[in-house]
């Protein structure tokens, strides 16, 4: 969003005008008080819901994918102007606020790049069509005498030329075309070349608006002591000392609203965020905890998977009839690879101001990664009409998949309706951290054999928490979960097991609240699959890369596995103590495979370098590919070797970075990354990079000690701990 | 509550807080200056990192009564306010970064890191910015652009000697 401001600057200090920033719907939390002022002598177009031109040729381009650090402000906005034929610097940016007609707004799954291309390209090219139309009846010549260049059209005989702002006015009267002509590829000027992000400049001045800095007149702040067995009920409150802190205006009795439970909470109300903070840390609260201090339990969680092993699952797939096959097996292996829950941890914390106003509107200002989502659960949360709420979506300081789950969003709705003020809600790191939701810790039980020196049977038992099941429309009890079987599945592995393949799932319940983290279940079943192949490969007698190009014919797979395999100099002579590991895995529609070299260290090792292959078929911004791989890295290593969550007697282990670790600066391995261009329609970006990580350290870590790592975390300075 | 006349970005400032506001809190909520962020409020995560007299210092267990009457606060608004630092410069040259929410404090880090080393290695590097944690992973070009940042400071430098 700030990009929008940088260009509004520029263009201010050129023209000298006042005029545009009402015009574009910049929100109200601005710094700019220009922004409010409105010439009514300019006139604004809205060709289509996504391209608005005003009289006066501005060009204001609508992002329907909140950023959240995956570089939507660029990706998004520039298949836009690739057919619009106008640069980044020409357009300024806003995002979407989730009304009906911008469609799905949720950044998530690597969706944006990969479900849009094709329609925002297509609503760049029928606005381009409509302004060209224009021109031609002004200059009564043929269209096609006419094109689009620079938010100009030009007159090509005559070299005359009109810009966007002249012809705006006539344009919006036309009939939006339905099947506009889309560039040719090669044609590209923006998409698929390098080109900076034009927000970098105020992420890197403290002037990128953030959830967390957005301050409005009236506002007060909240702190909001959350149940610390998640959903324990209160008995007493004892505010005594609270209300001593300078600056604590109230304390209230609030919720916490998740979608498949809502819990009790108590809110600190104060002048600013710190006596609101000050007085939560005084506040004794007893709750009861009826029986989460037995329920909530991860080793009960994961006692309870192990047990599910033991049972046959429900089946997704099947081929062959394999436990006949496996049982009557002779080289054979049996295998358990467990993940932990995770936190998300984004730097910027959970936080949203909501201002219920007396009208009955509610105004919202929030780092929410689907402001479509957002819009649907405050509706039916304060059962209001979408037309009556508006949400300004800010900048996101991280996210992962945390900030679509709208807790922290309905907990302010709550206080501003209950308070009559605008109130800012900010979580503690402590909040964030030991309050969930997680990523599901999943137990991946493994099975298969090895027939004629190949790899020919393979089962894969999944198992644990849903989150279709705990979040979104439920499961039946009959039902093997279609989001995370299909991710384990031979049809997205495409490996092929000559004699008898399986793919089953059994669900294991917890009141743990869950939620996607990114990569969603490949984060967890990467680690199984890919280990696994591993081992089998072994068994089998055969070099890693050759038994997986064995029993893969996908050309796509074989090519990044094939690259992967140059670019490690795979099969060279390793010095003393080193080992190499190698995994792959397909999530959102594109393939990521990943080398990684270890060293023994002790009794431990350390990452000598990580060199990763992506194929997205078409992108963006190959160096925004690159970034948001080594991200992966980053994210991938971290969540192999530093902390899980854990929850003991009703309560969560980990509360802040002490406990729960990040990888840090100094432990960075050397990275290498390489795009295969394969042409393919786009896949996802934010995400695939991650689950090749861990299976692929797990398999190095083999190659270098001998040692098969199967449950993560673990500490890589000391594998035996 | 008590009056503290502060000196942040070169500005007088003078404020009525408690004695054991945070400076992280002082300097969002009381003078308004929003560059500097909260992460985790144990100084465990940088990203609350300003300068005081010209040293890194997690500004979130930094209460404002501990801050000296005449120091020198210098917030990320505050390095490049004329021109971008040159830490500022090559974040963007090597496009580093994603969300962006951490880098005031790694850029605050990075700026002392080179102010009292023009020429860090990779272990130095190491020493001064692992307090700084980054969720998004742009570690390798955080490193990158200080090498960067370190070589353009010493072009300039030959520069302004030549002349």
């Amino acid at each position: 969003m700030e990009n929008i401001q940088t260009s509004r600057r520029d263009f201010l200090k050129t023209t000298g005008l006042t005029s545009f920033g009402l015009a574009l719907g910049i929100s109200a939390f601005s710094k700019d008080a220009v922004v409010k002022k409105l010439n009514p002598a300019i006139l604004k177009l809205e060709i289509n819901p996504f391209i608005i031109i005003d009289t006066a040729g501005n060009i204001t381009i609508v992002n329907p994918r909140p950023d959240m650090g995956q570089g939507s402000t660029q990706a998004v906005p520039s298949l836009l102007a690739e057919e619009l034929e106008v640069r980044l610097d020409q357009v300024k940016i806003i995002q979407s606020d989730g009304k009906d007609k911008y469609g799905s707004q949720t950044s998530g799954g690597s969706s944006s790049v990969r479900s849009l291309w094709e329609p925002i390209r297509k609503a760049g090219a029928a606005a381009k069509e409509m302004l060209t139309e224009s021109a031609a009846k002004r200059w009564n010549v043929p269209v096609a005498e006419c094109f689009a260049k620079d938010g100009t059209i030009v007159h090509k005989p005559s070299g005359k030329s009109l810009t966007y702002g002249e012809l705006a006015d006539d344009a919006s009267k036309l009939e939006i075309p339905k099947n506009p002509k889309l560039k040719d590829p090669k044609d590209f000027k923006i998409l698929g070349k390098y080109n900076k992000r034009l927000d970098v400049p105020e992420r890197v001045t403290g002037k990128a608006v953030y959830g967390i800095d957005v301050d409005i007149p009236g506002m007060v702040y909240a702190s909001i002591l959350h149940s610390p067995a998640i959903h324990g009920k209160i008995i007493s409150i004892d505010d005594t000392e609270t209300k001593k802190v300078k600056g604590v205006l109230k304390v209230v009795k609030t919720e916490r609203t998740m979608p498949h439970r809502t819990s009790e909470a108590v809110a600190v109300i104060g002048t600013n965020y710190w006596a609101a903070l000050k007085g939560r840390k005084a506040l004794q609260v007893k709750w009861d905890n009826a029986d989460y201090e037995k329920t909530l339990s991860t080793e009960k969680y994961f006692a309870e998977t192990y047990e599910a092993a033991k049972k046959q699952g429900i089946n997704y797939e099947e081929k062959g009839d394999f436990d006949a096959k496996y049982s009557s097996a002779v080289k054979k292996l049996e295998s358990h690879y467990e993940t932990p829950f995770l936190a998300h941890a984004p730097i910027e914390p959970e936080n949203a101001v909501v201002h219920v106003k007396d009208d009955g509107t509610i105004e919202i200002w929030a780092p929410v990664q689907g402001p479509d989502w957002a819009l649907r659960d405050v509706c039916a949360y304060m059962k209001v009409a979408p037309e009556k709420v508006k949400i300004n979506v800010t900048l996101l300081g991280g996210a992962f998949g945390r900030k679509a789950y709208h807790d922290f969003l309905l907990e302010a709705c709550h206080l501003s309706k209950e308070l009559k003020k605008p109130v800012k809600v900010v979580w503690t790191r402590e909040d964030d951290i030991s309050q969930g939701p997680y990523r599901p810790g999943m137990l991946s039980h493994m099975q298969g054999f090895v027939q004629d020196g190949k790899i020919a049977g393979y089962h894969h038992h999944a198992i644990g928490e849903s989150i279709l099941g705990q979040v979104f429309k439920g499961l039946k009890p009959d039902e093997a979960d279609p989001w995370l079987s299909e991710e384990i599945s031979t049809s997205n592995n495409k490996y092929i097991f000559d004699v008898a393949s399986k793919i089953s799932y059994t669900h294991v319940k917890t009141d743990i609240p869950i939620v996607w983290w990114r990569s969603v279940y490949a984060s967890n079943f990467g680690w199984g699959q890919e280990c696994f192949i591993d081992e089998l490969a072994h068994l089998a007698e055969k070099d890693p890369v050759k038994a997986r190009l064995e029993i893969i014919k996908d050309e796509r797979f074989r090519k990044v596995l094939e690259t992967l395999a140059e670019k490690a100099a795979w099969g060279e002579k390793l010095a003393e103590g080193q080992g190499k590991g190698i995994a792959v895995f397909k999530s959102f529609d594109s393939i990521s495979a990943t080398c990684v070299t270890v060293t023994k260290k002790g009794n431990g090792v350390k990452i000598d370098k990580v060199i990763s292959i992506i194929d997205c078929g078409y992108y963006v911004n190959p160096d925004n590919v690159k970034a948001q791989t080594e991200g992966n890295i980053v994210m991938g290593i971290t969540a192999a070797t530093k902390d899980g969550i854990t929850f003991t007697n009703g309560v969560c282990d980990q509360s802040n970075f002490h406990q729960y670790n990040i990888m840090r600066l100094n432990e960075m391995p050397e990275i290498e990354i390489h795009i295969v261009d394969s042409g393919s329609s786009p896949g996802g970006v934010g995400e695939p990079g991650l689950p090749p990580i861990a299976p692929a350290l797990g398999n190095a870590i083999f190659a270098a000690t001998g040692k098969r790592m199967r449950k993560l975390p673990f500490d890589i300075n000391n594998l035996n701990g | 509550m008590a009056i503290y006349n502060l000196t942040v970005n070169s500005k007088k400032v003078k404020v009525d807080v408690e004695d054991d506001m945070p400076l992280l809190w002082v300097v969002r909520d009381v003078v308004g200056l929003k560059g500097t962020k909260f992460g985790c409020g144990m100084a465990l995560c940088g990203a609350c990192t300003v300068h005081l007299d010209g040293q890194p210092a997690r500004s979130c267990q930094t209460p404002i009564s501990s801050v000296g009457k005449n120091a020198k606060i210098t917030t990320i608004e505050g390095i490049g306010d004329v021109k971008l630092h040159a830490i500022q410069q090559a974040w963007i040259e090597e496009q580093v970064p994603q969300c962006g929410y951490c880098q005031s404090g790694q850029i605050m880090s990075a700026v002392a890191l080179l102010k009292t080393n023009a020429n860090p290695n990779d272990q130095d590097i190491d020493a001064a910015m692992s307090g700084n944690l980054c969720r998004c992973g742009t570690y390798d070009r955080i490193r990158k652009a200080i090498h960067r940042a370190a070589e353009a400071i010493k072009v300039e430098e030959k520069g302004i000697g030549k002349r």
